[in-house]
């Protein structure tokens, strides 16, 4: 059976089509998971896409983190769930309380859509087990809101307990530590900036984001 | 406030003999909101009327266009039961005035007419114009206009693939804001924007009807600007929402696939009294609107306000009553608010009620509003002068190397601002001579093994000192810049931003103008399926250069490999296929040093031709590692870019001097070839008798123009690069 990744449909999100044809590109099945209801019945993984959910209003995730569909992804997760947000996803699961610290706007006052290289600093998370520690992946960011902030207590607890997955090797948007990407206690939910969907083909560019959505078909 | 003394239909732009044709159509006087509805629709942006009679003369069709000019859209047959659909919009004024909200509205304008023809939008292209960067409203105008493009494009989920960003003097205080859009849909889903079937009802979707924008047509894009009244002109200027518009996206899509729509139209320029006038006039039907009925943003609208408001995000569906809850449902799904206001009649009557069974406010043939608009002849003649100093009578440079340096203005520092990579589909983006995506079926996803290319084309230079020659010019470079991403021509759309056509020799350009684009589009077999008209580009009384902006849409057969960009491979060998008939005239480097007059290169469309297809030959069989068009500043400024890009070196001989660096001239391409295959393309442009010159090498870290100049690679990356994050602030300095 193919692992079937339910992927969040907000008003305003944009990226869902991209996730699903990375998942089926692998071998995976896609479901689009709309954000009014809160049946995740057969599924095994979720990701929560890109784009603006609730068009950004108040600021990015904060209306999102109030649908249905997020209680029943909250109760996926306690029960171990394998759970992804990419860009805006992540803003959504940091204003959800899923994950810690928060996403500003990045040092440079502009948005970026543009190429990165980033380190994969842990392999111990539902979206990193396939790829080596020190590996470089090249995967494009594309957001407003990228520069991960959060209180030094936290950053030293994601250090010590190895939570800080992914790290920019040339920090685009002035996140604390070069954090691209994070994961909880549990490490199967994960936030990531940049958008590894998009880079899952040479024709398209790189390749590289393919060890990740990979790794989270197999963590289901 | 308009002069109270002043009769109302001058107070609302309408000429004497325009309000005698409007009481003789009615045969009786028309009252306010009558004059009203006429004026909007009757306006230069929405009629065309000084430029119908020469847009005839244009070359439409070809056996694989679905729907040519006059639509929202031109739609072609892409193959595999797919059609692109496309169109071209200039939001010129209202970015001058409020740049950030005019750029924003302008795509989501150009968004609504391509979903309007039932396409889903996959790629946007913004072609920009501005004035200088040393005049500080000009800057301030350029962030705005991008920071725009980027807020509302982002948001509501289209990448930006393309696009152009000049900036020049006769730009400064009328920016060119040009918008392009493309779409593509199952071929039996392509719909028009017709009302049919008496009974049937008219919904209104999308945001509430407010006081923004009215008039945006008739006052703003009708007119030039004065030096002082600009300020007074910016509540003309739309808000937009782009998360309004995602939504009414979704939802309209949903409403085409279920089958439940009989004709959709967006609401643009002149607002409802546009939509409800062409739907039901194409439909060959009337219909009676409530005004009443329409969800307002605010209270004591009048009636002449809500039928001409241009409030953005909104959309008018033609549907069935039987169908009416499940549209009903769709929308309230999406969160977009739908409403019924109105009921399509037999006969042609356009009627405004206050509810349907209440007062008549407006009775006028549908028809007439834009089918009966007046067709001007204004009068054309040409300059008596040429056109400023001639750029062949200059002295040469004193430094050739600083010259060439100044004349570099890498486009990063915008396009980083746009997402270009949504929905997978972009296989070159920003940057590169053309875009090229992936062609995909709009439903099922499945690959074709095919891909669409755009470009965006405009010189006005070349077209103010010939404006027949330079529109030529323009196309035959947007054909040669598809061949460098291995594409062939389909069709093409065009925004033609003019002066003042009151003006006899702005009428002289713009008709000069579509006889070149007549001629080149006839002679590279692309016909034009849409078009935009953009006058009244004018500033403190001064005409901006004629800009007629071309975007052509091509097709790659066979997409096995990314074509290989503008770029260099240290060690190959560089070639210049083409003729080496080179001008000064209209160059850039000409203009640089404020001599822009002279006579263009010679144009030959059968060698052009013969060039473009040994090139999209070459790159479609893998022979060249590098490829650039040659363009606005000439050799010079292509073999600078492509070392910009690689960060590899080059060394040219046979550059005899500035002329032969800076000269520009059609039908030039250099290309980056391995020594192995030197041979092989050398006998395959020969075979075509195409001229090639062996130009030089690609190797170490410095650009040699033998006898010329010679610079190093970091320098030259630096003047690229660095020039719009230095004048416009940096963002960041990540590279």
């Amino acid at each position: 059976m193919a692992t079937a990744v339910g992927v969040v449909v907000f008003p305003g999100t944009n990226c869902e089509m991209d996730a699903v044809a990375a998942v089926e590109g692998l071998g995976g099945d896609g479901r689009l998971l709309w954000h009014g209801d809160q049946d995740l019945t057969g599924v095994d993984a979720v990701i929560v896409p890109g784009g603006f959910a609730h068009g950004d209003y108040l600021r990015p995730g904060a209306i999102a983190r109030f649908s249905p569909m997020m209680g029943a992804i909250a109760r996926f997760a306690a029960d171990g769930g394998s759970v992804v947000g990419i860009c805006n996803g992540f803003q959504v699961l940091t204003e959800a309380g899923l994950l810690p610290g928060a996403l500003q706007k990045n040092s440079g006052l502009k948005f970026l859509c543009q190429p990165t290289v980033l380190r994969v600093e842990s392999s111990d998370s539902s979206l990193t087990r396939r790829a080596a520690v020190g590996s470089e992946l090249l995967v494009p960011i594309n957001h407003f809101e990228g520069n991960y902030t959060c209180d030094a207590e936290t950053l030293a607890r994601l250090r010590d307990e190895d939570r800080i997955i992914l790290r920019y090797v040339d920090n685009p948007n002035g996140s604390v530590d070069d954090i691209a990407g994070v994961c909880n206690e549990g490490r199967n939910v994960v936030g990531l900036m940049p958008h590894p969907e998009r880079a899952c083909d040479e024709l398209l560019g790189s390749a590289d984001g393919a060890v990740l959505i990979s790794s989270l078909l197999d963590a289901a | 406030m308009p002069d109270v003394s002043e009769p109302l239909h001058r107070a609302l732009g309408l000429t004497d003999d325009e309000a005698e044709q409007i009481d003789s159509i009615l045969g009786r006087q028309a009252n306010g909101l009558e004059l009203a509805m006429y004026s909007v629709m009757w306006s230069e942006h929405c009629s065309y009327k000084s430029s119908r009679i020469h847009l005839k003369r244009l070359p439409t069709e070809a056996p694989w266009v679905l729907v040519g000019p006059g639509e929202n859209a031109g739609v072609v047959d892409v193959g595999d039961g797919i059609a692109a659909a496309i169109r071209i919009e200039s939001h010129n004024h209202p970015s001058a005035i409020e740049p950030y909200q005019g750029a924003a509205t302008g795509v989501g304008g150009i968004l609504r007419d391509i979903f309007t023809m039932g396409a889903r939008p996959i790629a946007l292209m913004d072609p920009l114009r501005f004035g200088p960067l040393d005049d500080a409203r000009s800057r301030w105008i350029a962030e705005g206009v991008v920071s725009g493009v980027s807020g509302y494009g982002n948001a509501v989920g289209v990448p930006t693939v393309g696009g152009e960003v000049v900036f020049d003097r006769t730009y400064q205080g009328n920016p060119l804001v040009n918008v392009l859009c493309l779409g593509i849909l199952p071929t039996e889903r392509l719909v028009l924007g017709q009302a049919s079937g008496v009974g049937n009802l008219a919904v209104l979707l999308g945001s509430s009807t407010g006081r923004d924008g009215i008039g945006g047509v008739s006052v703003l894009a009708s007119a030039g600007f004065s030096a002082e009244d600009d300020g007074d002109k910016r509540p003309s200027v739309q808000v937009g929402d782009p998360y309004e518009e995602k939504r009414l996206i979704e939802a309209c899509l949903q409403l085409l696939d279920e089958g439940l729509v009989v004709g959709i139209q967006d609401l643009g320029g002149a607002g409802l009294t546009c939509a409800t006038s062409e739907t039901a006039s194409r439909g060959g039907v009337g219909m009676d609107v409530d005004v009443s009925a329409v969800h307002r943003r605010e209270p004591g609208m009048a009636a002449h306000e809500v039928m001409t408001s241009e409030s953005q995000e909104r959309m008018l569906a033609i549907v069935e009553p039987e169908g009416l809850d499940r549209v009903l449902a769709i929308c309230e799904r999406w969160e977009v608010a739908s409403t019924v206001i109105g009921r399509v009649t037999a006969g042609g009557a356009l009627r405004i009620l206050d509810g349907f069974d209440g007062e008549v406010l407006a009775d006028v043939p549908a028809a007439s509003l834009h089918e009966d608009a007046p067709l001007y002849d204004r009068p054309r003649t040409a300059p008596a002068e040429p056109r400023g100093p001639m750029a062949d009578g200059l002295a040469p440079p004193v430094d050739t190397g600083a010259d060439l340096l100044d004349l570099l203005i890498g486009p990063a520092w915008v396009y980083r601002q746009y997402d270009h990579q949504l929905f997978l589909n972009t296989v070159v983006g920003p940057g590169d001579d053309a875009s090229v995506l992936k062609l995909r079926h709009p439903t099922t996803g499945a690959e074709t093994g095919r891909a669409l290319a755009m470009t965006t084309d405009g010189n006005h230079r070349w077209c103010a000192v010939d404006p027949r020659g330079g529109t030529a010019r323009v196309v035959a470079e947007s054909v040669l810049n598809l061949a460098c991403v291995g594409a062939r021509p389909l069709a093409v759309v065009n925004c033609l931003n003019f002066g003042n056509p009151e003006h006899p020799e702005v009428m002289w350009q713009l008709s000069e103008a579509i006889d070149g684009l007549a001629e080149a589009c006839e002679a590279f077999g692309a016909p034009v399926i849409g078009g935009n008209v953009s006058l009244y580009n004018e500033s403190a009384g001064t005409d901006i250069d004629p800009t007629p902006v071309i975007g052509l849409l091509g097709m790659v057969d066979d997409l096995d490999r990314r074509p290989p960009g503008a770029t260099l491979v240290d060690g190959h060998r560089l070639v210049l296929i083409g003729p080496d008939d080179v001008s000064l005239g209209g160059s850039l480097w000409g203009s640089a040093h404020d001599a822009p007059g002279g006579i263009l290169a010679p144009l030959d469309f059968g060698l052009h031709q013969r060039v473009a297809d040994l090139i999209r030959a070459l790159v479609a069989d893998g022979m060249v590692d590098g490829v650039h068009d040659l363009s606005a500043g000439g050799l010079g400024v292509a073999v600078a870019e492509m070392v910009a890009r690689s960060g590899v070196g080059a060394h040219l001989a046979r550059v005899p001097d500035h002329r032969a660096l800076f000269g520009e001239g059609p039908s030039r391409v250099l290309c980056c070839v391995d020594p192995e295959r030197l041979t092989d393309v050398l006998a395959a442009a020969e075979a075509v008798a195409v001229p090639t010159t062996r130009i030089g090498l690609a190797t170490g870290d410095r650009l040699i123009v033998k006898g010329l100049l010679d610079v190093a690679v970091d320098d030259v990356r630096h003047a690229h690069e660095d020039r719009l994050p230095e004048a416009l602030g940096a963002g960041t300095t990540n590279r």
